[in-house]
């Protein structure tokens, strides 16, 4: 008993100084530090905006687009760093793993809190621009963190997966980026949903876990507008099947990982 | 259980090692068309089974490659067993490396707080400490500035500082004597010295028999994988001195396999002999011949030898143009014979020898690297470069 309560303490010391240390790298020796936090959303947003809103004219029938947009993108931006650093960080933490016996799961945590603080630093800007477009604060903003949990969900799942694959086979950052890459133009984040004009198709892409999630998102925080599952399927019984892969890809993910963890040490 | 500390029961590890490592999925998919041939298996240890007690200060010595290393990591939990089990009591830190986790781009404050954690001191406990780790450390005035601006001595000063303070029922160290200059080893046997009045359970893995006697209550000697001897401190350290001290394996093998050998080989030595290859005090002179062979035109012949002791320390050269000896020029299909004589001034260890010919503009005819070996017995002077045999008068 009392050494599985040193345990946990240990992991929750080890978990704090961690993600403090990545915190404290991620900017090191930029003259703006910190504030590339704000402003790498910031800009990013800046450039799509002027593309598709500006030249592409893309959400002229949503109210809203430019926060509509940013919020999608703030969401997937999350999904993707979370995932992609995840990736390599046992592989990155080979030093420690070879030296000390430290709880493995910490890491994968760790560089997912990163993401996490990060996505919250892009929410401060997702609600300034709220501001500055007048939109109304609605009730249903409250389900958001519960969104946000989801997709917490499903990335971790997919890191836990995806970084003890690493280990084993180097090819799978490549794999992933291509993966990536295709989920992002898959997913209705730079482009309104109703841009697909065959409603089969858009049924198909909301069972996407984040494409439900990011729609939901905007759904809930920016305008009712949003489409959703839950106005598309008939049969209800569908806008449950994303909650259904996160799920099972997030226990696949800890399974896998967990079956693989103890051999960290001699195979990095 | 309750008054052992570590248990290790019947543990064998064995590594698979790939042939060529197989971090793409090609190769797997390639090395599963035919199965087996992908991997070797490698018996890192076989069958180790040890009880520590609480208290006591337990060497692991042995061999470089010979098992030591893995099974200190085993008993940290950094590998799993492929076989057996291991119980530990307690909280165990290990100490494979100083300064793990230290990053360079951090202030030495930050990586201070940084390996605390990973030595599992909180922030609060580490504020504690703070002053006592800088002091110690002798770095007061670095501690704002980035670890990559340190020296690798104030690294070392620093990670040591953080080790000392580790709060653990079971302390493995793993060579971290092999770092850092005379001043920092003292530091370290105090640390060793207090270690053992505090009456702390530690499992130490070195090659420094002087340490084990001094230190160790108990160790183990691992030659092969495998648990060659276990007992008191002072017969295992002299058990280990011997595996050293046993005939030469590369004698065994000889006469020409042996060592590494190269050289454009007009002239080769065709064979190398010693008249004895364990010497004892009585002993007093230590007699070598060399026999040379001709396959084509030469002249200027050189020859010579280096004699290395078991560190691979040069002890001394010596060859004809040095001596000023001709060599005549040596008919094809010929041989001749080079004898060589030294007083006998090696101390207890094994020796290494390299022999070589020279040609013309001093072109390399032949290189043979550890050569041969031979072996000294005389157990008074263990420890000691050479042995002199001094005239003594005591008036």
């Amino acid at each position: 008993m009392r050494n599985l309560r040193n345990r946990y303490r240990y992991s929750a010391i080890l978990l704090k100084q961690l993600v403090k240390t990545d915190f404290k790298l991620r900017y090191q020796g930029s003259v703006l530090g910190y504030a590339w936090s704000l402003l790498r959303p910031l800009l990013l947003f800046v450039i799509l905006y002027f593309v598709f809103v500006r030249m592409l004219k893309f959400g002229n029938k949503i109210e809203h687009f430019p926060v509509y947009l940013l919020l999608g993108i703030v969401i997937w931006n999350f999904f993707q760093e979370m995932t992609a650093r995840s990736l390599t960080s046992i592989v990155e933490r080979g030093d420690l793993l070879r030296k000390l016996s430290i709880p493995r799961w910490v890491i994968i945590i760790s560089s997912s809190l990163s993401a996490l603080i990060n996505l919250l630093l892009n929410l401060v800007v997702v609600v300034v621009l709220m501001m500055f477009n007048h939109v109304d604060l609605l009730k249903t903003t409250l389900w958001l963190p519960l969104i946000l949990l989801e997709v917490y969900i499903f990335a971790l799942g997919l890191s836990l997966f995806l970084s003890a694959a690493y280990v084993k086979f180097r090819d799978v950052s490549y794999i992933w980026e291509v993966i990536l890459q295709a989920a992002f133009y898959l997913t209705p984040i730079i482009y309104p949903l109703t841009l697909i004009t065959n409603t089969t198709f858009q049924k198909l892409m909301l069972l996407n876990p984040m494409a439900q999630a990011i729609q939901d998102a905007r759904y809930s925080s920016v305008s009712h507008k949003a489409t959703i599952g839950y106005h598309l399927f008939q049969n209800k019984i569908y806008t449950a099947i994303p909650l259904v892969i996160v799920a099972l890809v997030f226990f696949s993910g800890f399974t896998y990982f967990k079956s693989h963890a103890k051999y960290f040490a001699e195979e990095i | 259980m309750d008054e052992l500390a570590v248990k290790v029961d019947n543990v064998s590890k064995v590594f698979k090692l790939p042939h060529e490592k197989q971090s793409s999925i090609k190769s797997v998919l390639v090395n599963f068309l035919r199965p087996n041939k992908g991997y070797e298996l490698q018996q890192a240890l076989k069958d180790v089974s040890l009880e520590i007690k609480k208290g006591e200060f337990f060497g692991i010595v042995g061999r470089n490659g010979s098992g030591k290393s893995t099974l200190l990591k085993i008993i940290a939990g950094i590998y799993q067993p492929t076989e057996g089990t291991v119980g530990v009591n307690g909280k165990l830190v290990p100490f494979i490396e100083l300064g793990v986790g230290f990053n360079p781009e951090l202030t030495g404050r930050e990586n201070v707080y940084l390996n605390g954690a990973l030595l599992g001191f909180s922030d609060k406990e580490i504020n504690k400490m703070y002053r006592d780790i800088v002091k110690f450390a002798e770095l007061e005035r670095f501690m704002d500035q980035k670890l990559k601006n340190y020296s690798s001595g104030m690294q070392v000063r620093l990670a040591f500082s953080m080790a000392v303070r580790a709060e653990a029922d079971v302390l493995l160290i793993d060579e971290v004597l092999a770092v850092g200059d005379a001043d920092f080893q003292r530091k370290c046997f105090q640390y060793f010295k207090e270690l053992k009045r505090d009456k702390k359970t530690v499992i130490f893995v070195t090659h420094d028999m002087d340490a084990v006697r001094e230190f160790c209550d108990r160790a183990i000697l691992i030659e092969d994988s495998q648990v060659i001897h276990e007992g008191a401190a002072g017969k295992i350290a002299s058990r280990y001195s011997d595996l050293f001290t046993e005939t030469a394996p590369s004698l065994k093998a000889s006469n020409q396999k042996g060592g590494m050998r190269g050289g454009q080989g007009s002239v080769r030595v065709k064979k190398l002999s010693l008249e004895k290859s364990v010497l004892t005090a009585k002993d007093l002179t230590l007699k070598l011949k060399v026999i040379l062979e001709a396959f084509r035109e030469n002249e200027n012949l050189m020859t010579g030898l280096r004699i290395k002791n078991s560190f691979g320390q040069f002890l001394h050269e010596s060859n004809t143009w040095n001596e000023q000896k001709k060599v005549p020029d040596l008919p094809i299909g010929q041989t001749r014979e080079v004898t060589w004589e030294f007083p006998n001034i090696y101390s207890d260890g094994q020796y290494v020898i390299d022999v070589y010919v020279y040609g013309e503009n001093n072109e390399v005819l032949d290189i043979w690297d550890n050569a041969i070996s031979f072996t000294v017995k005389r157990p008074r002077n263990r420890g000691q470069l050479v042995s002199l045999n001094p005239k003594i008068t005591v008036k």
